[in-house]
């Protein structure tokens, strides 16, 4: 687990810049060197300069899904985690929290643009003129059938250590499946994983850590880690269940196969495991309805009540402006 | 209460004769007083009267506190935020006031009081906070509003505050301020943009602003002459303006953003006087003001029962933190630390 | 295991080095269980939106503080030790880059 703290990446974000535009009541309250305030206001496009043309012999429609695939996972387990907003066991985590909740955020955002681009028919048609950007159409205006992310990513939240253990085993997949993704013949999958490798190192830390505080902690924190465990395993095997999109982005080299990076992500999530004093549970994989699991779009109870919620407002103005 | 800091130099204080030693409190005041006076600031260790110290502990705690509180009204919408941008920028938002939470908390904290104190003293009704987060958000423009209107009307409360007499205090302010601009430029902004969509957004935004413009005036605490606890604060470099200043400040501050968004603002009696060169307006309800005070507000047990909620379902997670570490500190258990012992990890690079 | 729903962390000092050459400086406080939880919720709160190259983190009970009196011997002012400002050192003009 050593080398899980090596590169502490900052879980940059996008925010406003607060010195942008107009100027503010508080220019000239801080004097001009923004350097010794431990907030600063720059920030990079991680896309900037690369190449978006699609790279030759791939199929527009197999990246524009499988992007939805990486992005929806992202989407789904960035909202989830926001719902702790304001709901964390103390302040310092609640901030935690939603940096990472900001960071899948981001990745979503890329990804899905990306999607869009890739394959314009995949974004659900608006009212003429609608303002809604793609992003937005394909985040919004899906129905669940149309979502491919993993059924991990959408369950409830459960307590905190459910949370703990399905943050350590996404970021720990996830990382694994981006380091790879790094070297993708489209430049845009290969800028995204760069960026996003940095974020989920720091992801696989922060879940790894309180995994072992909670597994070490108290009985109580004990009873509770092993109960998460429970939980969430039955939706683990399914992360790396490559779907058949998956599978020819891999061939041609634009996308990474899951099953390739199972092995690795056992041997990290037994190291973790191992330092805790936890047994790697064998429980039974959740079953594929039809055949059919997340990637495919078949969805679990709990994410028709997510996208009710998350969709609300969009779906009520189609034409409206934000 | 406890030392902030391990205090030292004691060693030949103790030797010296009574007399010597002791300073009278007459002086000691008189120290603080001109400290004060040269607008230099108050420190943790320095000498501070009692009724100092009780009202910045008041003071400070009540801001915290509507920070935290503050979470929720638009920590609600992050989940229905109708695009990504939006729900990365208010996700951002919500988590800079947890942040100025934290700060605020810190600052209580040099005065001896403790964090986990002053949460007992919230979700116990021991100590309040601003009246205006136990109204309720019921549409996305409220989201917007909250930035315009309510984050304006704290800037213009808190901006005087970064010149505040008490050091930690100051500090803190001007970290929030700087933070808070953003803030109400995202809200006049997400407004601006619904102002340019479609009918039933402008319509939201309006029946928004009517919502929320009596209770930001209030905001700015009843007038300065039925207004307990002004001149001390004043008088003691804590407070830096009379509330009825600043309420009139930020109604000549909102009037022209709200002709430029295209808005009402709902008062009849709103009028340039040019006489006094500033707004006349008409008086907020005080006895409605005074009802939400005392607890009778839409949302004030809500409030309350979400932070008292979220304190008791995270309390297991403390704990065992706490015994994690104790027990990694107790070398005979031979658990091995999750990261290398070698000293040059503490020292964390943060940037790639 | 207590019952005790405060079940507070110790208060921790946070200093961040804002970029390469620069003193580390105090920034604020925290709470955190241990130093290492500390060091990452530093970064998570001080350090999100990428300031900063270098965090130190120190329980604040283990900083020893000089008395605030300004009778202390410590701040006495020093202005009778000449030799301590740069002015008492008469360099002619002529001598490149003192």
């Amino acid at each position: 687990m050593t080398d899980m703290t090596e590169d502490l990446t900052p879980a940059s974000h996008s925010a406003p810049d607060p010195n942008s535009e107009h100027g503010s009541v508080f220019d000239g309250l801080l004097g001009g060197d923004p350097s010794h305030w431990a907030f600063g206001t720059d920030f990079e496009d991680p896309l900037a300069g690369v190449d978006t043309t699609i790279p030759d012999g791939v199929d527009g429609h197999d990246l524009g899904v499988y992007c939805l695939m990486l992005a929806d996972d992202a989407l789904i387990a960035s909202h989830r985690l926001s719902e702790w907003c304001s709901n964390a066991p103390d302040l310092e985590e609640d901030i935690a929290l939603a940096n990472i909740s900001l960071d899948l955020l981001g990745q979503a955002r890329l990804l899905l643009a990306r999607a869009a681009a890739a394959d314009p028919s995949l974004v659900p048609s608006l009212p003429a003129g609608s303002p809604v950007p793609p992003e937005d159409a394909l985040a919004f205006f899906r129905t669940d059938g149309q979502f491919c992310n993993a059924r991990l990513t959408e369950t409830d939240n459960g307590d905190f250590a459910v949370t703990v253990v399905k943050a350590l085993v996404l970021a720990t997949a996830r990382l694994a499946l981006m380091e790879r993704l790094r070297d993708s013949r489209d430049a845009v999958l290969a800028a995204v994983a760069a960026k996003a490798v940095k974020e989920l190192a720091y992801h696989r830390d922060y879940a790894g850590r309180w995994f072992l505080t909670l597994a070490r902690g108290t009985q109580e924190s004990r009873r509770r880690i092993d109960a998460a465990l429970r939980t969430v395993w039955p939706l683990y095997a399914e992360l790396f269940v490559p779907h058949e999109v998956e599978t020819r982005m891999a061939e041609v080299g634009v996308g990474v196969d899951p099953a390739g990076v199972a092995d690795e992500v056992a041997v990290v999530l037994a190291q973790v495991f191992a330092l805790s004093g936890v047994e790697t549970p064998d429980i039974a994989p959740m079953v594929a309805v039809r055949g059919l699991r997340g990637r495919d779009g078949s969805h679990t109870e709990a994410f028709s009540k997510l996208l009710g919620e998350m969709q609300s407002v969009a779906r009520a103005h189609p034409s409206g402006r934000w | 209460m406890r030392d902030y800091y391990r205090p030292i130099g004691q060693l030949f204080a103790r030797d010296l004769p009574e007399d010597h030693m002791s300073v009278t409190t007459t002086e000691l005041e008189a120290g603080f007083d001109a400290t004060v006076h040269r607008g230099d600031r108050i420190e943790p260790r320095d000498w501070m009267p009692d009724g100092y110290r009780r009202t910045l502990v008041r003071q400070i705690a009540q801001h915290a506190h509507s920070e935290i509180i503050g979470m929720q009204p638009e920590g609600g919408w992050i989940t229905r935020a109708p695009s990504l941008r939006r729900k990365a920028i208010l996700l951002a938002k919500v988590q800079d006031e947890a942040g100025h939470g934290l700060y605020l908390y810190s600052a209580c904290e040099t005065l001896g009081v403790s964090r986990g104190e002053l949460t007992d003293n919230l979700i116990e009704g021991r100590q309040k906070y601003s009246s205006i987060f136990n109204y309720p958000t019921l549409s996305y423009a409220d989201v917007g509003t909250i930035g315009w209107l309510v984050d304006g009307a704290a800037i213009c409360n808190q901006v005087p505050l970064c010149r505040t007499s008490y050091g930690p205090y100051g500090r803190a302010m001007i970290r929030i301020c700087k933070e808070e601009s953003f803030h109400q430029r995202q809200g006049y902004e997400l407004l601006m943009t619904m102002m340019r969509g479609t009918d039933e957004q402008r319509a939201m935004v309006q029946e928004s602003v009517d919502r929320f413009w009596w209770p930001a005036l209030m905001m700015f605490g009843p007038p300065d002459d039925e207004s307990p606890n002004s001149a001390q604060s004043m008088a003691w470099g804590i407070k830096r303006n009379g509330n009825d200043e600043l309420r009139q400040r930020f109604v000549d501050m909102s009037v022209p953003q709200a002709a430029a968004l295209g808005v009402t603002l709902p008062d009849p009696e709103l009028r340039w006087n040019p006489e006094r060169g500033a707004h006349d307006f008409g008086e907020p309800d005080w006895t409605e003001f005074m009802a939400v005070v005392r607890g009778n507000g839409p949302c004030n047990a809500q409030r309350i029962a979400h932070r008292r909620r979220a304190h008791e379902a995270g309390a297991w997670v403390r704990e065992a933190a706490t015994a994690y570490a104790a027990s990694l500190a107790s070398a005979d258990l031979g658990v091995p630390a999750p990261t290398s012992a070698d000293a040059s990890q503490r020292e964390t690079g943060v940037r790639a | 295991m207590t019952n005790d729903v405060r079940a507070e962390w110790p208060l921790y000092e946070v200093f961040v080095r804002g970029k390469r050459g620069l003193n580390h400086v105090h920034v604020g406080s925290l709470h955190a269980a241990d130093d290492d939880m500390a060091l990452r919720h530093a970064h998570d709160v001080y350090t999100r939106r990428n300031e900063g190259v270098s965090i130190w983190v120190v329980q604040s009970h283990l900083i020893a503080a000089s008395s605030p009196d300004e009778k202390d011997p410590m701040f006495g002012p020093s202005n009778d030790k000449v030799y301590r400002h740069p002015t008492f050192y008469e360099i002619p003009d002529n001598v490149p880059h003192m």
